[in-house]
């Protein structure tokens, strides 16, 4: 029985990647797959997308002022959602979006979308969406353990990737 | 649920002419009509108790089958919504979908690259779905085994409410299991995360069926005799007496224990002994004392053929 690339464990998963054409074969052992895919995602995050790291530092917001800030699109403050519990435009959002990331995260433990998209979305942006549904998809793959989705996902990943890349270079 | 883009930056009512929906769907102006039948729409789960007990221009939309309708200026300014008995989730998704692609046309839904579609209340923002499963779980509240469920449910993020919704009270021991995250998993993903609970929640069910059934079946039957036997004769009954001893004969018809009775008449008799229903069967306005004594009347005629007067 092969032993896993990593630790001396025995490999239970065998991944074969292609790239540019060429296959390889990667013997990992259960602990070692589990990391290795999720490494996967992690590294294709780019820049500007959702920032974790950020969101701790913005838990704990500054009590004073904040309650009464005033959205100048609606004129609800902060501390008028905070009674009734609903907002009063959709500006709301981008006024008050300090203090709601946090609330919105405590609330879906995300807090990125990855759901329908309206039809007039540019198309950059429809891709950045689907490598964030893909992504998230990946992450429900390896929590499963459901590796031959998570490799396929890993691959769909690389490829929208290289695609927002090619436009990038090309608007520049 | 999805807000539209402001038009003006104070208020967001809209104009019915505005709304791009389908000629075959009945228009209602909730505001315009009496307490009663609005309260009959919120017992027909047409509108909600938020839509009905509003203020400001608001509506709904709905199909002659009562299985789509779209709630205008309740919480957020659309709510679509869509019903179908048994486990229909796809077909539900589909049918949504291409409803919410359709208004998409003609409206431009307010959304933020991030989260997604915006709604008034953070708890429904990015897709704003809420996929919901109506089961009867009498056997798992009869065993008190129902908190225990409901504890793991909302271990992995899924809600338990009642027969109208949210905050609504459990009657009939009929349970709403839905999702409680809408941002962060597509809507796919989200039904997929509530289908994949229910056929558990089932087989539960089922054996808690299966062990009352072995341990105190004479118990069992002579509960559900009793509650059918009440039913049958009872010349004043309040609406939670019925819901409870409805769920207990339903149970009995399930179980085979009780056979002069159809399940269907039985959910019938579940919407129709509501309080705007019977007002609306009476066409006439009634204290709680003479619901009381109609809803006994009816139950009576529908399960024996006794005139219902």
């Amino acid at each position: 029985m092969k032993k896993c690339r990593r630790c001396s464990k025995s490999a239970t998963l065998h991944i074969t990647e292609l790239r540019q054409g060429e296959a390889t074969e990667i013997h990992l052992c259960e602990t070692c797959a589990k990391d290795y895919l999720s490494q996967a995602e992690e590294v294709s995050t780019p820049d500007g997308d959702v920032q974790f790291d950020q969101l701790e530092e913005s838990e704990q917001p500054e009590v004073s002022g904040i309650d009464d800030r005033t959205c100048p699109n609606c004129g609800i403050t902060f501390r008028e959602f905070r009674t009734q519990g609903r907002l009063g435009c959709p500006h709301d959002y981008v006024e008050f979006e300090s203090d709601l990331i946090p609330l919105i995260e405590n609330i879906h433990g995300e807090t990125q979308h990855c759901g329908k998209l309206p039809k007039r979305a540019p198309d950059s942006s429809r891709r950045q969406h689907q490598l964030i549904r893909l992504r998230s998809e990946l992450k429900v793959a390896v929590e499963e353990e459901n590796y031959e989705s998570a490799a396929r996902l890993r691959d769909e990943i690389q490829e929208v990737e290289s695609q927002l890349q090619g436009n990038d270079s090309s608007e520049e | 649920m999805k807000w539209l883009v402001a038009r003006s930056p104070t208020r967001f009512a809209i104009a019915w002419g505005e709304l791009p929906v389908p000629k075959v769907l009945n228009f209602v102006n909730v505001p315009s009509l009496d307490e009663i039948s609005q309260q009959f729409l919120v017992e027909r789960q047409l509108i909600s108790r938020e839509l009905a007990e509003g203020d400001g221009p608001r509506g709904v939309a709905f199909s002659s089958a009562e299985d789509v309708s779209i709630m205008v200026n309740e919480e957020d300014h659309l709510r679509l919504q869509v019903l179908r008995s048994g486990l229909a989730l796809d077909e539900c998704w589909e049918e949504i979908n291409r409803m919410d692609d359709a208004l998409e046309e003609e409206l431009t839904f307010a959304f933020h690259e991030k989260y997604g579609y915006l709604t008034a209340c953070p708890t429904n923002v990015g897709t704003g779905i809420r996929v919901s499963v109506m089961l009867h779980l009498p056997a798992l509240v009869q065993t008190r085994e129902i908190q225990k469920v409901f504890h793991s449910l909302q271990k992995i993020n899924l809600a338990v409410r009642g027969l109208y919704g949210e905050g609504s009270q459990a009657l009939g021991d009929f349970y709403q299991i839905s999702n409680q995250y809408t941002l962060g998993l597509s809507e796919t993903q989200v039904i997929d995360k509530v289908r994949s609970v229910i056929p558990r929640l089932l087989d539960y069910e089922r054996r808690a069926r299966t062990a009352m059934l072995e341990e105190k079946k004479e118990q069992l039957h002579d509960h559900i005799a009793r509650a059918s036997g009440i039913l049958r004769s009872a010349q004043t009954i309040s609406s939670e007496e019925t819901m409870h001893l409805l769920s207990s004969v339903r149970l009995g018809v399930n179980l085979g224990l009780i056979d002069d009775v159809e399940i269907s008449t039985l959910n019938e008799l579940f919407i129709m002994t509501q309080p705007a229903h019977l007002q609306k069967l009476k066409k006439t306005e009634l204290d709680s004392a003479d619901r009381n004594k109609a809803r006994a009347a009816l139950i009576r005629n529908r399960l024996t053929g006794d005139s219902q007067d």
